[in-house]
Parts: structure tokens; C-alpha cells; sequence
């Protein structure tokens, strides 16, 4: 176990190691230099010059590349173009404006895709199953932003409720998108235990069928879902730009938005970076639950 | 971002059934038989012919401004009101079909390609150059697609082509670890120990052994990528990275116009919304379609 958990985490690190690698080369293609981009078309050339060395993007990209990680390294992810100052406050509370943004999504969503998900599978081909399977993929499919225009349009628009937009509005899109996927991955773990031999000796040995399958199935069935929740968390970050694009919610979705709109690249790299770490850390503690949760892995994985 | 295995489950009913009928019809025939598939088509059919003869369809020139009509309602001149610079909605929605069903598409083929070359790599020999190609593989996909994208789009500048090739890379690992895992199902089979020891060389063995016989996993690969290529240029011209104002564009127009729903302005945005509603679920349930018959 220990030394499953301590190969998880090695192969995490050289994940983040390749994803730093990415973020920051992407970030250094760019044509034209950061001085101009943050002075703009009409400053001198000597005063350019003088803010390219200052912020040290005059040095080879080797040496700028290990000075910033050597900078993460020590907990300082850079220092903003536009804003002049260290980048860490703007990420952290940010991050925790979406945090709260997502965590109320995941609080909705879970239940639901996981209710939605049995359900449709206690009833397969019926169509309740139907109503669920296809509702859930074609609400998985519609962009965030869509789905967010015509909720304002019905609540904002139509029924004056504006002060939904704060929190209400801006997480449904959000929930919309995720049921699909929670409620397949919960249908699909569902119908392959109530298919299964432990499922059908628990029937035949006379126990009531509410508690066969919630004893027995529920448990079973939740674990790849719990792996695909994980997974979505990635996503859900993406959904997030664009949910606070569209509703001017300060997380870092939007700081990431505008950090690529002004060029603030030393931003626009701690706010990826900073979305890859969180999405890593997520899908750790995914594959950690998955093996304590499941007997069979724990004991499998050692070798 | 993966496709889960919830058909699978349903399908043994099915073959019972479908072997009760005499002769199993054609897969293509299974096809037609479907309504959500067709209803799929129809709708896809649209915008395809929007796409190719929109400007001929339209009422109006879509760029065309007419600033004493501009935020004017939904009435007989313009069916869907015209927008803040007071050009035609309709005819926007029209001609705003083109640019998506070019660059998704598009992009969609560049990372169907490029990933079936690094998946059969990946797959065929296998060893430290599948561990490299893996561990990069999950770098990329640590990020959001939409991430991935404007960090690139922002060093490069948007345009189509930006689009395209930004959105191809993003895909090719997705597709590359299904085509590998397919691959890999391949490599029991005995007709390729016995195309070793013919002595083939592993390019012949992989394109020519290997490949027609993953193809119906690429072709499903394929359509389900396609939604999420138009979900993706969709929502990059909405962030304004992709494709840009005044060419008509449904992501693009809807981000030119929210800011005016506060004033009642519903109409500048809701028919572009329908309008990527209606195609992202029209190609997923021809997708749907697709991977049902080729599961069963």
C-alpha cells in the first residue's frame, strides 16, 4: 500500500514536472516581447529595454525557465506584468472564490448524478432510463455558456430575478454539464453489480431488496464513480472560465481569462499551473479512495 | 472526457432479440431504423446547407449595419430582431454556421490523424517509448481543454488556422490513449504473431495489419470528438479567441450581445444559443446512433 501510494505520487510529481515544462515554453513562444506588450506601441525603445531587463525576460530561456522554477520551488510563482506585484494574493483569492463556486456544484451534483444514475439503472430500458441517459448527454453536450445565457434570459430577463446571479445562476451550468457523466458512471457501476453473483446470493438468501441494494449494490457501484468525479474536476475548472466569463465572478477562471487578454503571462502561468496542480491533487486522493475503498485493488497493487 | 462503458451493459438483451429475427440487417440499415439518429441527421443536414448556401438563404447581408433599426425586436423585416449595430439576427444565425462546421471538423480530422499515429506507436512497441508518450500524454490532459487552448491561442494569436491546429493537438492525446487501448487488444490476436513471423516490418504490420482493424474504434472516436470540437470553437469564440467579430459567428455574436440582456435584449443572444443547442445534441445523437449499432 505504502509503496503504491509512494509510485502514485512519484508519477504525479513527473507529471507536474512535464506540465511546468508546457505551461511555461507555451507562454514564452509568443512574438514581441513582454515590455512592449505591457508599455504599449508608443513607449520608447530604451524604456522597453529597461522593463525587459527588469523583469528579466532578456536572458536565455534555459536560465529564465529554472529561475521561475526555482521561484515555484520556494513558493513565488512570479510577478505580474499588469499588476507590478507578486502574483500569489490575486491567485489565492481567486482560488478560493471558485473553490466556493465548485464545491456548491459538487455539493449539488453528486447526490444528484448518483441518484439520477441508480435510478435510471433500477429501471433500465424503461423509460425512466431513457429520460435520464439521453437528458443527461444532451445536457452534457451544451456549452456552458449556453446554458447560462438562456438561464438568464428565463430568470434574469423574463422573471427579474436578478439577484440569482451572484451564486444560484452560476452554478447550474455547471451542474447541468456533470449530471451526465456522474449519473453514467453511477448507471453503468449499478447494472454490473446487480448483475453480479454477491447481488444475486443476497437476493436468493431472502434479505429485502431495499437492502440488498443498499448494502451490497450502492457500495459497489460507487466506486468508479468516484474516479470519474475526480476526473471531472479538471473539466470543472474549464467550466469554470467560462461560467465566470459570462456571470463576472472573480475566480480564477476569469483572472486566468484576463491574465491571457493582457499578456500578463507570469499570471496566465501560475493560474495553469496552479489549475494543474489542483486537478493532480484531485485525481490522487481519487486513486487513494479508490484503493482503501476497494479490497481487491489493495492487496493487487503491492506488486 | 471519457466515453463510459454504460451501452455495454445493456447490449446482451439486445443480441438475444436481434438473433430471435432471422438474418442480422446491415449495420447501416440498423441505422435508419433509429428516430433519434434520424431526428439527428435532419437537424445536422440544416446546418450543413446553412453553412454552404448561407449567404444565399439569408434575408439580409449579416455584416450589413443599420444604426436607426439597431436592438429592434423580433417583427416581419427581421424575423429575430437585429442586434446592437442593428444588423440581422436570422441572417447571422444563418451565415454563422459556416466557421464552426469548417474549423471543428477540421481540427477534429488533424487530432483523429495525429492520434492514431502516436496511439499505434504507443500500442505497437510499446516499452520506455509508451512510457514517455504516456506520461506526456497525462500532462496534457491535467488541464481543461479550454485552458490548453487560450495559453496557446494567446502565444500564437487567433485565427482559424490557430483554432484548427490548437484544438488537433489538444485531441490527439485523448485519441492516441483509445486508439493505444484498442491497440493493445490487437496485439493477442494470432494473426499478428503470425505476421512476425512472416517477417513483416512493424510500419507494414501497423498500418496495414493493425489499423483496418481498430478503424470502427477511430470512427466512433472520431464523431464523439466532433461535439467536443464544437463545443470547444464554441466556446473559444465566446472567450474571444476564436473566431472574431464582424464575421457572424454564433459563439462570438452571443459574447458581443450579453452584456445587453440587462436592457430586456433577449433576442440577440437566445437564437445563437439555440442555434449550438440544437447542433452539439443533433451530432450526439447521431453519435449515439453510431456507437450503439457498432457496439451491438
Amino acid at each position: 500500500m505504502t509503496r503504491y501510494l509512494l509510485r502514485r505520487l512519484g508519477l504525479a510529481v513527473i507529471t507536474l514536472w512535464i506540465l511546468s515544462v508546457i505551461v511555461f515554453f507555451a507562454g514564452q513562444v509568443l512574438p514581441g516581447d513582454p515590455g512592449r506588450a505591457v508599455l504599449g506601441p508608443f513607449a520608447s525603445r530604451s524604456a522597453v529595454q529597461a522593463l525587459d531587463h527588469q523583469l528579466g525576460v532578456d536572458r536565455p530561456l534555459v536560465v529564465q525557465y529554472f529561475s521561475w522554477v526555482g521561484g515555484l520551488l520556494h513558493g513565488n510563482f512570479g510577478t505580474s506584468y499588469t499588476f507590478r506585484s507578486p502574483v500569489e494574493p490575486f491567485i489565492a483569492t481567486a482560488l478560493a472564490n471558485s473553490a466556493k463556486l465548485a464545491i456548491l456544484a459538487l455539493v449539488v451534483i453528486i447526490p444528484l448524478g448518483i441518484a439520477g444514475g441508480v435510478l435510471a439503472a433500477l429501471y433500465a430500458g424503461r423509460p425512466v432510463d431513457r429520460a435520464i441517459s439521453l437528458g443527461g448527454l444532451a445536457a452534457s453536450t451544451v456549452p456552458e455558456f449556453v446554458s447560462g445565457v438562456v438561464l438568464i434570459i428565463i430568470f434574469s430577463v423574463g422573471l427579474k430575478l436578478t439577484q440569482l446571479n451572484h451564486l444560484v445562476l452560476p452554478v447550474i451550468p455547471l451542474v447541468l454539464i456533470l449530471f451526465g457523466y456522474i449519473a453514467r458512471m453511477a448507471r453503468a457501476g449499478t447494472i454490473e453489480a446487480l448483475d453480479s453473483d454477491y447481488a444475486r446470493t443476497a437476493t436468493l438468501k431472502g434479505l429485502p431488496r431495499s437492502i440488498v441494494i443498499r448494502r451490497h449494490i450502492l457500495r459497489n457501484a460507487l466506486l468508479p464513480t468516484i474516479t470519474v468525479i475526480a476526473t471531472q474536476t479538471g473539466y470543472l475548472i474549464g467550466g469554470l472560465v467560462v461560467v465566470e466569463q459570462l456571470f463576472n465572478y472573480q475566480g480564477i477562471g476569469r483572472l486566468i481569462w484576463s491574465a491571457a487578454n493582457g499578456k500578463d503571462f507570469p499570471m496566465l502561468e501560475a493560474g495553469v499551473l496552479t489549475v494543474g496542480i489542483v486537478y493532480m491533487v484531485a485525481t490522487l486522493i481519487a486513486d487513494v479512495l479508490y484503493t482503501v475503498l476497494n479490497p481487491r485493488l489493495r492487496v493487487g497493487v503491492s506488486s | 472526457m471519457t466515453a463510459p462503458p454504460a451501452e455495454a451493459a445493456a447490449t446482451p438483451g439486445q443480441i438475444a432479440v436481434a438473433h430471435g429475427v432471422a438474418a442480422p440487417p446491415a449495420p447501416w440499415r440498423l441505422l435508419l431504423r433509429k428516430p433519434t439518429f434520424l431526428i439527428g441527421v435532419a437537424i445536422l443536414l440544416f446546418w450543413i446547407a446553412c453553412a454552404i448556401f448561407g449567404q444565399a438563404i439569408a434575408p439580409h447581408d449579416p455584416l450589413a449595419q443599420s444604426l436607426l433599426a439597431k436592438n429592434s425586436a423580433p417583427s416581419g423585416a427581421h424575423w429575430f430582431g437585429t442586434d446592437s449595430l442593428g444588423r440581422d439576427v436570422l441572417s447571422r444565425v444563418i451565415v454563422g454556421a459556416r466557421d464552426i462546421l469548417l474549423i471543428a471538423p477540421l481540427a477534429t480530422l488533424l487530432g483523429t490523424v495525429l492520434g492514431t499515429v502516436v496511439g499505434l506507436i504507443m500500442g505497437y512497441i510499446g516499452g520506455i517509448v509508451d512510457t514517455v508518450l504516456g506520461r506526456i500524454v497525462e500532462a496534457v490532459l491535467a488541464l481543461p481543454v479550454v485552458v490548453v487552448a487560450f495559453l496557446f491561442i494567446v502565444a500564437v494569436g487567433p485565427s482559424s488556422v490557430t483554432l484548427i491546429v490548437v484544438i488537433g493537438f489538444i485531441f490527439t492525446p485523448l485519441i492516441a490513449r483509445t486508439v493505444r487501448t484498442a491497440v493493445l487488444v490487437e496485439s493477442q490476436q494470432d494473426y499478428l504473431a503470425s505476421a512476425r513471423l512472416l517477417g513483416e516490418r512493424p510500419g507494414y504490420i501497423m498500418l496495414a495489419e493493425i489499423l483496418p482493424n481498430v478503424l470502427p474504434v477511430i470512427v466512433v472516436e472520431f464523431t464523439v470528438r466532433l461535439g467536443y470540437a464544437i463545443f470547444a470553437v464554441a466556446t473559444l469564440s465566446f472567450l474571444g479567441f476564436g473566431v472574431q467579430q464582424p464575421t457572424p459567428d454564433w459563439g462570438g455574436d452571443i459574447a458581443a450581445n450579453y452584456g445587453l440582456l440587462g436592457a430586456g435584449y433577449w433576442w440577440e443572444v437566445l437564437f445563437a444559443a439555440m442555434a449550438i443547442a440544437s447542433l452539439v445534441m443533433a451530432l450526439n445523437l447521431v453519435t449515439d446512433g453510431i456507437e450503439q449499432v457498432i457496439s451491438s
